[in-house]
């Protein structure tokens, strides 16, 4: 087994009286793809937020890389954040520069790597992820799932070990969502990523998952882990049968 | 802990050998590269192998490194790679295709400027066709007319501009007085500094000045505003919902900034003339005298005419404001030009318009 990349120990998260979620705990091992799912409102996004250091948890601590990111200070802190790759759910990228740029843009603040060699590096990250053809577009010239593609390509820029994606295949069609989990497949085999996605399309967890965690909003923590193949054949629990069946409670 | 990669070179028989070792990830790529890439297209005569036989791992930017040696040495051969350092680099080498070329640029002539030019005209001249037809509709699409937009227009533009009016007047006053009663003290004309500051603000500089406030203050967030909603889709939803835009958006805030230009103006020359009565009076001119000259030397139609002509750069102002935000494009880049494009628009059209103003009432006899 290879050592954790991710490991949360106890997470909880509470906005004024009402929780979200508590006693959060699991690990990531290198080379996995976990997923994170659930219904609306249970917190997916939230635990991802926490992983990634945009959130402080109410309680518990979260390790990255060996590192615990909330107890660290914060000079460590970015460095380890850095040592990561982050996929927001609308992509994120910066309007007003093409995707080479905003691919580019990590290796220029973090870099010593001379113009020409930054150029080199994004282009080859863009042809990571299919879109060697589409460095000099602006992201509103772009489609959603090359949008998702091009947010990918930029999380990978500074070869993080490690990726978030939060929702990858949210509002795409069903072939460009496949393409997207085939993207996630290869770039683990190929250069042997880890990844933590958020996601609730069942399609895509089936394809891509290799473990998964489940939270649950009436629970408020999680109902249940491990391979989404087998929670979906033998889960006793209710609650996981009817998500991975798609009935209606 | 892994150390960052290292090049050194050697001559192995009639080869040249570049040795990599250690880490070649995206840091070592970019100590190594400028090196790297010299050393590659040195001594084009021998044959060169690139012995990767120490690099224990190599990421992405690594593998891009290596390619731009490749590349930078055509007939470069690869040796002794590692597994996982090989599939790497080959994964990168099919994700690294040629860049595209630039996109061919058409030499801009005099013949494409016009063009443009007339076709932006024609644009606007649209622009004010639409907007004269939704006038002349709304008493049938009364309800599409929101009156909270137009009060909300008219608290944003006016209410909430007169701080700044009030002050740019007053300055306005006191530095149109001062610099006027140095040189017309030489000729003994002191008291006639009112009435060119009276004459010059209520005729010119009021209108003038307040336009340009709208222009900075509400031009601009017109166009932002709308620009927003054009990037959201919402003036598409309008559309779809039957609603016009023009009707909505468009006059609201034209009225509103029709109807508060004039209240605006009126602050702002009072302000002016308070100014110019502070630096008059403290240069010894008594203040009925001051009042004496401006009442009797400024004209009714000096100042109704400043108030017309401020109604009309108040329309025209959100009129342009407005346009800005519906023909912005996509992404929040979009927003900004429309918004920098209402201020530069407002503003000339102001300018504009008061020169076709002054050479009407000359010619009028006004």
């Amino acid at each position: 087994m290879t050592a954790p990349v991710l490991r949360a120990t106890g997470l909880a998260q509470r906005f004024g009286p009402r929780t979200v979620y508590h006693d959060v705990t699991f690990e990531v091992a290198g080379g996995e793809v976990f997923v994170i799912l659930g219904g609306s409102g249970c917190g997916k996004t939230t635990l991802l937020r926490q992983c990634i250091g945009l959130l402080a948890p109410s309680a518990g601590s979260v390790e990255l890389l060996g590192d615990d990111i909330y107890a660290a200070a914060a000079p460590a802190r970015d460095a380890v954040l850095r040592r990561i790759g982050v996929m927001f759910q609308s992509g994120a990228l910066f309007g007003s520069m093409t995707l080479l740029e905003n691919v580019m843009l990590p290796l220029e603040v973090y870099t010593d790597l001379p113009p020409r060699a930054r150029g080199h590096i994004a282009r080859l990250k863009l042809g990571l992820v299919g879109l060697a053809d589409a460095v000099s577009l602006l992201p509103a010239e772009i489609s959603g799932g090359m949008v998702k593609r091009a947010a990918i390509a930029r999380a990978l820029a500074l070869d993080p070990p490690l990726l978030f994606l939060d929702e990858p295949s949210a509002g795409l069609d069903p072939v460009t969502s496949a393409g997207i989990d085939r993207l996630i497949l290869d770039l683990r085999r190929d250069l042997g990523l880890t990844f933590v996605v958020v996601t609730h399309e069942l399609a895509s967890i089936l394809a891509i998952a290799d473990r998964c965690l489940m939270l649950d909003r009436d629970a408020q923590g999680v109902i249940a882990t491990g391979d989404p193949r087998r929670l979906r054949d033998d889960s006793e629990d209710a609650k996981v049968r009817a998500f991975f069946r798609r009935e209606a409670p | 802990m892994a150390q960052a990669a290292t090049l050194a070179s050697a001559v192995r028989g009639e080869a040249r050998v570049l040795s990599l070792r250690g880490q070649l990830d995206v840091a070592a790529a970019g100590v190594l590269w400028t090196a790297a890439l010299r050393e590659a297209a040195a001594q084009p005569a021998r044959p060169l192998i690139i012995d990767l036989a120490g690099l224990e791992s190599c990421d992405t930017a690594g593998a891009a490194l290596l390619l731009a040696m490749e590349q930078a040495r055509p007939g470069a051969t690869f040796d002794g790679a590692h597994p996982h350092v090989a599939a790497v680099l080959e994964r990168a080498r099919a994700a690294l295709v040629e860049p595209p070329p630039p996109p061919l640029v058409k030499p801009v002539s005099w013949r494409v400027l016009i063009v443009q030019g007339l076709e932006r005209a024609g644009d606007g001249f649209a622009y004010l066709g639409e907007a004269l037809v939704a006038v002349l509709r709304l008493p049938t699409r009364l309800r599409q007319f929101r009156l909270a937009d137009l009060l909300r227009s008219a608290d944003q533009a006016g209410v909430r501009a007169v701080p700044l009016v009030l002050l740019l007047g007053l300055l306005m006053g006191l530095i149109l007085a001062f610099q006027s009663l140095m040189p017309m003290r030489r000729f003994g004309a002191d008291l006639y500094v009112a009435n060119l500051v009276a004459d010059s603000l209520l005729r010119e500089l009021g209108p003038l000045l307040a336009s340009v406030v709208l222009a900075g203050r509400s031009g601009s967030a017109f166009a932002a505003e709308i620009g927003t909603m054009k990037v959201n889709q919402e003036i598409d939803a309008l559309a779809t919902m039957g609603i016009d835009p023009m009707t909505m958006l468009v006059l609201p805030r034209m009225v509103a900034a029709l109807l508060v230009m004039p209240a605006l103006t009126v602050l702002l020359e009072a302000a002016g003339l308070v100014g110019m009565s502070v630096v008059l009076v403290g240069s010894g001119i008594p203040l009925v005298a001051i009042a004496h000259q401006v009442v009797d030397w400024v004209q009714p139609m000096d100042f109704y005419g400043g108030l017309a002509k401020a109604m009309v750069f108040g329309a025209v102002v959100a009129g342009i404001g407005c346009r800005a935000g519906l023909n912005a494009g996509h992404g929040p880049r979009a927003v900004g030009q429309a918004a920098t494009s209402a201020v530069v628009g407002g503003i000339v059209a102001t300018i504009v318009l008061d020169g076709v103003a002054a050479v009407l009432f000359f010619r009028l006899g006004l």
